[in-house]
Formats: C-alpha cells, structure tokens, sequence
C-alpha cells in the first residue's frame, strides 16, 4: 500500500510518500513562500528522491481540514487533481486529528489548536486508548477561555494524565491556556508541533484500511465555518424575521 | 509522431468553472461550463468564497466530462492549459493547484494561460483567418481594453477603463432599476423596448486621454438620475432609462475603437468579453465597421462568456512558442495584459 499525503492547512506546507509501515520521504516546509508555490515542486522533489512510479500509488491523504479557506483548498484540489490522474481515491484525514496522531503513546489528553483568528482556535480533543486514536471532542472553533473552561470541567479520569497542546494556536493562545487550565499543562516539542504530511499519511493509512476512502471527485475541504457572505446574511435574515 | 495537439483547458478564475479540449488551437472537441450564477444571485454578485468553494465542488466532474465529451483520456493529451490571472484569487488557486497536479500526475506540459488573451483568442474559434496585427476591445465584468494584438501574445494596451469595467457598470446600474444580477442580460433585454435618446447621459470617456474609459460618472448620472426621479415623484421608465445608459457606453466604446483603427491604419477588429454579447454592441459595432470598411470578429455568445475553449486556443499558441510553466506556478490575481508569470 502506498499513499501520498498533504497537509496546506496552516502556515506549514508538508507532503509525504508512506509505502505500508514506511515514511519513504517526507518534506516540510514552514516559510512565508505560499503554498500554491511550494507544495507541487515539494512533492515532484519527494517524487524524484525516491524514484516513485505513480502508478503505483494507492490513494491520496490528505488533511482535509479546518484551516485557512485557501490553504485548503490547495491542498484539496492538488489531492483531487492527483485522484483524477491517477484514477485513485482521497482519505479525507481531519486536520486536527492527524495533528494529534504525531503524539502516539501520549498518556495526557492530547489537544492541538490552530490558530482561526477571530479570537478562536480549531481544536479537537484526543487521547490514545492503545493503538487507537480516540476523538474526546470533535473539531470545532472554539474560543480559548472555553476550551480552558471545557477541559477544567472534565472528569478526572481523563484529565488525570495532564494535557498536552501542540499547534500554532499556541502562539496567540498558549500563555493564557497554560494559566488558566487546571491540570498540569505541556506542549509539544518543535519537531511534534505543527502540522506534518507523514502523519496525515500514517493515519490515513488506518481509516484506507478502514475503507473511508472517497472517489476524487467528491472530495470537498471541512471548513467548519461558513463564509463571511453566508453569515451575514443569515444574521440578516434572522433580525428581519425577528422584527 | 501525432499530427494534433490537443489541450485540456482549465478556467476558474471567476464564477464559472470550465474545461475544454481545443485541437491545434481551433476546433473544439469539448466544452463544459458549470456557471455559478443562480448562487451568487442572491448576494446580487460574485462572492469570492463561495466561488471559490463551488470551484472545488465542480471541478473534478467539469474536466472529466470535457475529457469523455472529447472521447480521450488523459494520456491522449498533449499538454494541461489553466488561466493563472488576472481574477479572484481564490478561484484562480483551485483551478491552478489542479492543474498542476493533473499535469504532473500524468507527466504533460503545464502551460500558465493569461485571462484576457484567452478572451481574445476566442475568435480565432470561429475566425480561422483571423489573424495579427488586429485591433481587440475586451468588454467584461472584470476588464475593460482596447489593445493592439500585435502578435499571437504581443500586446500593447492603447486604453483601459480608470476606474469601474463595462460590465460592472451594467451590473451596478440594473441592480438600481430593480433588474438585478447579472445586469448585462438584464439590461440588454429591457433597453429593446426603450428610446436609446430618451435621456442624454454623460459618456463614459476620459478627458485627458484618447482611449480610456470611465464608467463610474456614468453610473452616478444614473444614480443622480434615479434620485432626482425619486424626490420629485417623476416616473422613471426602466426600459428608456436602461437603453440610454446603455446607448452612452456602447456609443464610447465604438468611438474608441473606430479612432483607433483610423489612427493605427488597421483593418481588422475583433470584440471579447462578456459584455461583447450585448446586442446593442454587436450591432453598433458592425455598422460603424462596416461604415469604415473593417473586418469585424466577435465570437459567439458562448466563447464570450468566461470559459475554458478560450483557454485552449491561447494555449496552443503558446504551446507552438514552446511555453512552459513551471511546478511553482502561481495564480497572478492582478496579472496585466502582456505580463508573463513565470
């Protein structure tokens, strides 16, 4: 089995080739070049070290969100442009729970956090029961002093292990979420800390087994949040049908 | 060695998502549009995310079904075409990351194409003899140009609009008549039942300048027009008010277009664009061309409106030139005509 992985969610653009329980190649990048720059030539080079004959390739992984709009949606149409070539199947892998992937083993909560501006990060809530990846709390925006409040709320028996926070929802987040949880707090070290294609594959590679694969053409992003355009105009239609 | 070069085209810089193949530039084996505009109605325009997020929905059935259309499967392509610029650059992003891949994936060119040269390359569809140097006015909702194609991608720009382009003008004025989004159909419908001298409004020219344009005055003399109307209880008949507005701007961009030919000694002129399916435009154009003697190209309604066969056509000429994008194309939101990407 063989997969190649994208993640263009965030400010890291990564792509990466895993053959059954092997990362052949993987190749990060967290620079201010733009994805839609960076992320095609990444992976021609991944292509090139390791000789890939993409004929071979089994499906396409792919975080499929949340994140930016537009850097999804590079990610999203690059993996569907692949589908269509290559004639092979999308793993829709969420954003956040490939994150979480990286910490295998954990015995805390696991918790990453993207930055979503308007004051809110996109969190999940996860944690490892064996080898599986177990979801807490699905992913959503949610504003930091509620996602400090939900977790101090927690029963002890998941939360006795401590929290570990990884994403770059720490950088505007991390202070405050440190001093306002209740339960020993850690975050990830820098090569676990930011989004990482290898772990898009790896966890790709258990839902492919699962068969969650989707045909190419139905792939869409999980934005978690509707337009701006859309919002404002439900608002509008809400405070007319009020009135 | 295959005698045909065949393109699949890719265009989704605004609201449409499109594909094509062209062969050689000319004939055209499929063309498929998916229009967005029932979704964007409501909102009375284009809102970028939306477009963007229906690009992503559509594109992979839209390419596919210009493929089976063609009867040929990828590896019968030659080359992969998609416009990199100018547009919002959200759409253009979707179109140009799939591309890419789809190009890369099946190991074919990739060859970044301008917008408005493939809205001028329209006409070499349905002109075969069409051919540089000629003079082309490119009317959209986006863009407004009157250039010189000197060679197949050699263009010097001789007027553009300063501020609003011709389509949005029509688009802004129906939407203050009540017609509604998208206002070019809307506007050219109306105006038939109307007197184009009813009201005189000002023409949508540029003072210091011989070939510019300038919608927005135009548009607030509506406006002015409208409230006046409205203070003083005046009734305001649409179809008059709609043919004279329309007659203001079509009669500025024949004048731009007859001066320049004089001034240039050139005999061909060929329209683009979405507003080129005015048909107001059409018919005034070809009288004032058939007035002065020139050979007049406009493509038909369908190669007006934003689509991928265009695309095609402007490619293969590249192609021929031996243009080549790079893996790390981009999209080029506000790409100028003339200017190459990388």
């Amino acid at each position: 089995m063989k997969i190649l992985a994208i993640d263009t969610s965030g400010l890291t653009a990564s792509v990466a080739c895993l053959e059954n329980d092997n990362i052949l190649a993987e190749y990060t990048v967290n620079y201010k070049k733009t994805h839609s720059q960076t992320i095609l030539p990444m992976l021609d080079e991944i292509a090139r070290m390791i000789e890939l004959d993409k004929s071979t390739v089994d499906a396409i992984a792919v975080a499929a969100g949340p994140g930016s709009f537009t850097g999804l949606r590079i990610g999203s149409a690059t993996a569907k442009g692949l589908g269509l070539a290559l004639k092979k199947p999308i793993i829709e892998v969420p954003t956040l729970a490939a994150m979480a992937y990286q910490l295998y083993g954990a015995r805390g909560l696991i918790c990453p956090v993207m930055d979503a501006r308007r004051q809110q990060v996109y969190n999940g809530i996860y944690r490892f029961a064996g080898d599986t990846l177990v979801t807490v709390a699905d992913q959503r925006p949610i504003a930091a002093a509620d996602l400090a409040r939900e977790i101090n709320s927690m029963d002890a028996s998941l939360t006795k292990d401590g929290v570990i926070f990884l994403g770059d929802g720490l950088v505007p987040c991390g202070a405050f979420l440190k001093e306002h949880i209740e339960v020993p707090v850690s975050f990830a070290p820098p090569h676990a800390c930011r989004q990482r294609a290898a772990a898009v594959a790896a966890l790709g590679a258990v839902y492919y087994k699962e068969g969650k694969a989707v045909p190419a053409a139905d792939h869409t992003p999980i934005y978690l949040r509707k337009s701006q355009a859309e919002q404002e105009r439900e608002r509008a239609e809400q405070k007319n049908g009020h009135t | 060695m295959k005698d045909n070069i065949d393109i699949l085209a890719i265009e989704s810089s605004c609201d449409e998502t499109a594909a094509a193949v062209v062969r050689n530039g000319r004939e055209v084996l499929s063309n498929v549009i998916y229009s967005q505009i029932d979704m964007h109605t409501v909102y009375g325009g284009v809102v970028p995310e939306l477009a963007s997020r229906a690009h992503i929905e559509k594109i992979n059935p839209v390419i596919e079904k210009a493929l089976s259309d063609a009867g040929m499967t990828l590896d019968e392509i030659d080359a992969v075409a998609v416009t990199y610029g100018p547009g919002l650059v959200g759409a253009l992003l979707v179109g140009v990351a799939e591309a890419k891949a789809i190009a890369w994936a099946a190991g074919k060119p990739l060859i970044g194409v301008h917008h408005i040269e493939g809205h001028i390359s329209a006409n070499y569809i349905e002109h075969p003899d069409l051919k540089p140097p000629y003079l082309g006015l490119i009317v959209s909702g986006g863009h407004t140009h009157l250039v010189i194609v000197k060679d197949w991608a050699d263009f010097e720009i001789l007027g553009r609009t300063v501020d609003d382009a011709a389509g949005e003008a029509f688009d802004k004025v129906a939407r203050a008549i009540g017609l509604g989004y998208p206002g070019g159909p809307k506007i050219d419908r109306v105006a038939k039942a109307g007197n184009p001298d009813a009201i005189v409004f000002p023409r949508a020219k540029v003072n210091k300048s011989v070939y510019d344009f300038s919608f927005s005055g135009l548009k607030s003399a509506v406006l002015n027009y409208l409230n006046h109307a409205a203070m003083t209880g005046e009734k305001v008949d649409q179809a008059d008010l709609a043919a004279s507005f329309q007659k203001s701007v079509v009669s500025v961009l024949v004048e731009h277009t007859i001066n320049a030919a004089r001034e240039h000694g050139i005999r061909q002129v060929a329209m683009a664009g979405g507003v080129a399916s005015n048909s107001a435009l059409r018919a005034a154009m070809q009288a004032a061309c058939d007035r002065e003697g020139l050979s007049l190209a406009i493509p038909s309604p369908i190669y007006c409106t934003d689509n991928a066969v265009m695309i095609g056509v402007a490619a293969f000429h590249e192609y021929e030139a031996g243009t080549r994008s790079g893996w790390d194309l981009n999209a080029v939101p506000g790409l100028r005509l003339g200017e190459r990407g990388k």
